[in-house]
């Protein structure tokens, strides 16, 4: 009879190893992350004022993202660094560098569109109560760009973490790198490992995320009132 | 008018090649409550908002006391203090929908002022129970009816202390049971002496609260009189026209509705 190839799962240190592959993927999806909120941030404020130049160059920042797969990017950054620059960047480096250069320039949309979608007339009562601008950012437009960006910022947060799968194609052994070791390595054993192997990850991906998106929900009914 | 607190002169507002307002000139003195009266589009709104330099103007002035509040060469760079004495009510209330009604009312006193929290606190109580709306000071903007969220909108103007008051058409987005509500809280401050300038379509409170009533047409002023003249005799053809389009003839029953135009 077959091994039914669950049993792979917890064979000598396979587990272990799966964690491990998990945690380098939540590392790099934690960092660029948080890279990204901030500077996403920072980018967004700034392309909603008035300098057109910014606009300009923010314009042809964010289309060269998303025109661009994320896979050649991780491959400019990790192989065309090394030829053209001649520095050599590790491979975990270069993915949090490409992901936060993504996830900044879409959270800088997103923090643009939810200021735009406050409106003017937020701005000019509190500004005929005597509010300084300054004041009138902090207290008023502010909390309600943060409030409307919840939805949008953790959908984003969410892809981001799932992409990161993709950096086992520069060589960095993470978590769904590991389980593909995993199934090479026992294929003959159990020809069922694909399946069980495969499954895990995307429940240890599930489980990564899930709370992420039962966080935006809680949120989201938290400041409905508002 | 010795006494006047705000002066316009001249006041000149384009907007590209459209000129709104042409040539607005008018005072209003302390304690008296100015009308703005007019059709659509006259530039009511827009007049009211170069008032507290929402707005800038082309040509002319407004003077607060004897401070520039806004001139050709732009609004006054002491606009945020300016403010503070003119205060200002919106058609559209526009409370703070991510604070509660309390929150609404006490952010700019203790932003803006740095007066004593409790003392606040006190004197916004006070103001909500006058209005009505103790009960609801904890209750988010989104909970409340639209002439309660306008009453709100009020307390946290009076709360700054303004010395003018400034109302634009604040009860034109409300249920019609809900207008005398709010025109009731303005009534009562009129009778307190607060000095108001309100644009409304309210003929009957209009008339009521008025001391003074301008009728504003193709950004002039082609009426300015007291209530009981201009509702009862007005002067100008234009004026007569407007007041005529507020009544309507009984036409059921009668067997030709139309007797030469």
């Amino acid at each position: 009879m077959q091994d039914p190839g669950i049993s792979v799962l917890f064979k000598g240190s396979n587990f272990i190893r799966l964690l491990e592959g998990l945690s380098i993927a939540l590392r790099i999806s934690f960092l660029s992350v948080v890279i990204s909120l901030l500077l996403g941030f920072f980018i967004g404020v700034l392309i909603s004022g008035k300098n057109r130049f910014l606009k300009i160059v923010y314009g042809i920042y964010l289309n060269t993202v998303r025109i661009m797969p994320q896979m050649v990017l991780l491959f400019i950054v990790f192989f065309g660094s090394t030829r053209v620059l001649g520095i050599n960047i590790d491979a975990e480096v270069s993915s949090i560098i490409v992901f936060a250069f993504w996830g900044s320039a879409e959270m800088a949309d997103l923090v643009r569109g939810a200021i735009k979608s406050i409106p003017v007339h937020q701005f000019e009562s509190a500004a005929s109560l005597g509010m300084k601008k300054r004041t009138i950012y902090l207290k008023i437009i502010l909390p309600q760009t943060l409030r409307r960006l919840v939805p949008s910022s953790i959908n984003l947060v969410t892809r981001m973490i799932k992409t990161t799968s993709l950096v086992m194609m520069i060589g960095v052994v993470e978590v769904l790198k590991v389980g593909q070791q995993i199934i090479e390595a026992n294929r003959t054993t159990s020809p069922n490992i694909a399946f069980w192997m495969y499954g895990t990850v995307f429940l240890l991906y599930f489980i990564a995320c899930f709370p992420i998106s039962r966080l935006s929900k809680s949120l989201e009914e938290k400041w409905k009132l508002a | 008018m010795e006494d006047s607190i705000l002066k316009i002169d001249d006041l000149k507002k384009r907007y590209g090649k459209d000129t709104v307002l042409n040539g607005i000139t008018l005072s209003v003195s302390e304690g008296e409550v100015l009308v703005i009266l007019g059709p659509s589009g006259c530039g009511k709104s827009t007049l009211l908002r170069c008032l507290n330099g929402l707005e800038t103007i082309e040509g002319g002035s407004v003077r607060f006391k004897d401070e520039i509040v806004n001139d050709e060469n732009g609004v006054s760079s002491d606009i945020t203090e300016l403010r503070q004495k003119i205060g200002m009510v919106f058609q559209n209330y526009e409370l703070f929908p991510h604070l509660t009604v309390f929150q609404n009312v006490m952010l700019a006193p203790t932003t803006v002022c740095g007066r004593d929290k409790k003392e606040v606190e006190k004197e916004a109580l006070t103001l909500l129970e006058k209005v009505g709306l103790s009960e609801k000071k904890d209750f988010y903007p989104s909970k409340l009816s639209g002439g309660q969220k306008q009453r709100v909108a009020i307390v946290r103007a009076l709360i700054m202390h303004p010395e003018v008051l400034l109302f634009d058409e604040v009860t034109a987005a409300l249920d019609p049971e809900m207008v005398r509500e709010v025109l009731e809280v303005m009534l009562s401050l009129a009778e307190q002496g607060k000095t108001m300038v309100i644009v409304t379509h309210e003929m009957a409170f209009a008339r009521a609260v008025a001391d003074k009533v301008i009728l504003l047409d193709g950004g002039v002023i082609v009426e300015e009189a007291d209530p009981e003249t201009f509702f009862t005799h007005p002067k100008s053809e234009r004026a007569k026209a407007f007041l005529e389009g507020f009544s309507y003839e009984r036409v059921k029953g009668k067997k030709s509705i139309k007797k030469g135009a």
